[in-house]
């Protein structure tokens, strides 16, 4: 089996490592990099748990080949606190319980972290249509609605 | 076990194909199969720009077969698209999953295809010259052809062209069906009717009972009335966990009826 070096920027630091023939990047990330915050779910493309941010935008990562990464921005949950200062996002996740079990929530994050980046002051339908490709069996989805929204605000009022 | 071949050139990667060979473009579809350990041998790539290249002006706009649906939302010029490209996949897929790839996906995914049947669009094959409907591709959808580009005629106006997708989960789901209707009009009669379905065949194909309705009427309650009545004439629906063939037959008139009736609303 061929391995490939893969480097890309991981959560803004420079990183490298060696991914096998034909695996995928969340595969990749959990261990041969060592990020285990986003969760395999399906492996199919369904429930969103994987999902990694790609230059910015929510991708899968299960369905994403690790070596397509290469020369790519990636970033993941674990990215968001910085140091022991939590993002607005999980401060707000926090508040509103919007956590349950907490499998769906590093991909929940970092899609909710996509819009925010693009559109600062979203409606709630604009929320809701960012968080359709991810799926949460615990919540109903209305906290985790609320946080992203409360998260929002807070910017605005920044 | 798959292994993954990365061309510079789509020139280089046709070359490449054939021997257990599938072309990797998003990776939506294909990369499903390599998770469950059923991935074809081989996973041909390539880097070519010109998968991505969009020309969106004129009548007919061309797009590189490695476009994606967040690309084409991203684009003014291809309005009469965003309805069409919003209703596949949800944000994810729809930042990965591209125009060649949607050709080829298996039911019940495939919708955008649907419209591209339904506009009349044909498809430019890596390394030959000239382009072939799209419709036509859909019966070589086993041994599916390496396509470079997607010509698509641009509608005269928005009117001409609509498109209804029906999922049972929303805002993300997939099909029960879709149908998309292109019906351009001359002096207030429809000459050239166009209507496509999706999950209502083996492919996405021409619904030919409601064109029969449709060509050389105004678009109207009668003439609405009557392409309804023919809608599933022909159709050959799958039985699956979202709809039997029954359900969809039953229901394939009801949703006609509305996608024409906002046409008619304009």
């Amino acid at each position: 089996m061929a391995k490939k070096p893969v480097t890309f920027t991981l959560n803004g630091r420079e990183s490298a490592a060696f991914a096998e023939e034909g695996q995928n990047l969340l595969d990749f990330l959990r261990r041969s990099v060592g990020d285990l915050s986003p969760k395999y779910g399906c492996g199919q493309g369904g429930c969103g748990g994987c999902t990694v941010l790609i230059d910015g935008e929510p991708h899968l990562s299960c369905l994403t080949l690790a070596e397509a990464a290469a020369g790519r921005k990636v970033e993941t949950a674990s990215g968001l606190a910085t140091g022991p200062v939590l993002h607005r996002l999980q401060e707000a996740f926090m508040e509103r319980f919007a956590a349950q079990c907490g499998f769906c929530t590093p991909g929940m994050l970092v899609s909710a972290k996509a819009l925010l980046d693009r559109n600062p002051r979203p409606t709630r339908e604009e929320v809701i249509e960012a968080l359709s490709g991810n799926l949460c069996r615990c919540t109903g989805y209305e906290p985790i609605i609320e946080a992203v929204l409360d998260a929002a605000g807070e910017r605005a009022r920044a | 076990m798959t292994t993954v071949e990365t061309f510079p050139t789509l020139a280089e990667a046709a070359r490449a194909m054939g021997s257990g060979a599938a072309f990797f473009g998003g990776g939506t579809v294909l990369m499903r199969d390599v998770n469950a350990g059923e991935g074809p041998q081989r996973l041909v790539r390539s880097a070519d720009p010109a998968l991505k290249e969009v020309r969106a002006q004129g009548e007919t706009v061309r797009l590189g077969a490695g476009v994606t649906m967040a690309r084409i939302l991203a684009e003014r010029d291809l309005a009469f698209l965003h309805s069409v490209a919003r209703q596949i996949g949800g944000p994810q897929v729809r930042n990965m999953g591209t125009l060649g790839g949607n050709l080829f996906a298996p039911h019940p995914y495939g919708d955008f295809a649907v419209a591209l049947i339904a506009l009349g669009a044909r498809a430019v094959l890596a390394g030959q010259g000239g382009a072939r409907p799209v419709e036509e591709l859909m019966r070589e959808r086993a041994r599916p052809p390496l396509v470079a580009a997607v010509e698509i005629p641009r509608p005269r106006s928005g009117r001409e062209f609509s498109f209804l997708k029906v999922s049972r989960v929303k805002p993300k789901g997939v099909s029960v069906l879709s149908v998309a209707a292109f019906l351009p009009a001359e002096g207030g009669r429809i000459r050239g009717a166009r209507v496509a379905w999706g999950a209502m065949g083996p492919a996405p194909m021409r619904g030919q009972g409601a064109e029969r309705a449709l060509e050389g009427g105004a678009l109207d309650a009668a003439t609405i009335a009557r392409a309804a009545a023919q809608a599933a004439e022909g159709l050959d629906p799958p039985t699956d966990a979202l709809a039997s063939a029954w359900y969809r037959k039953e229901v394939a008139g009801v949703h006609l009826r509305r996608l024409l009736e906002r046409m008619e609303r304009g």
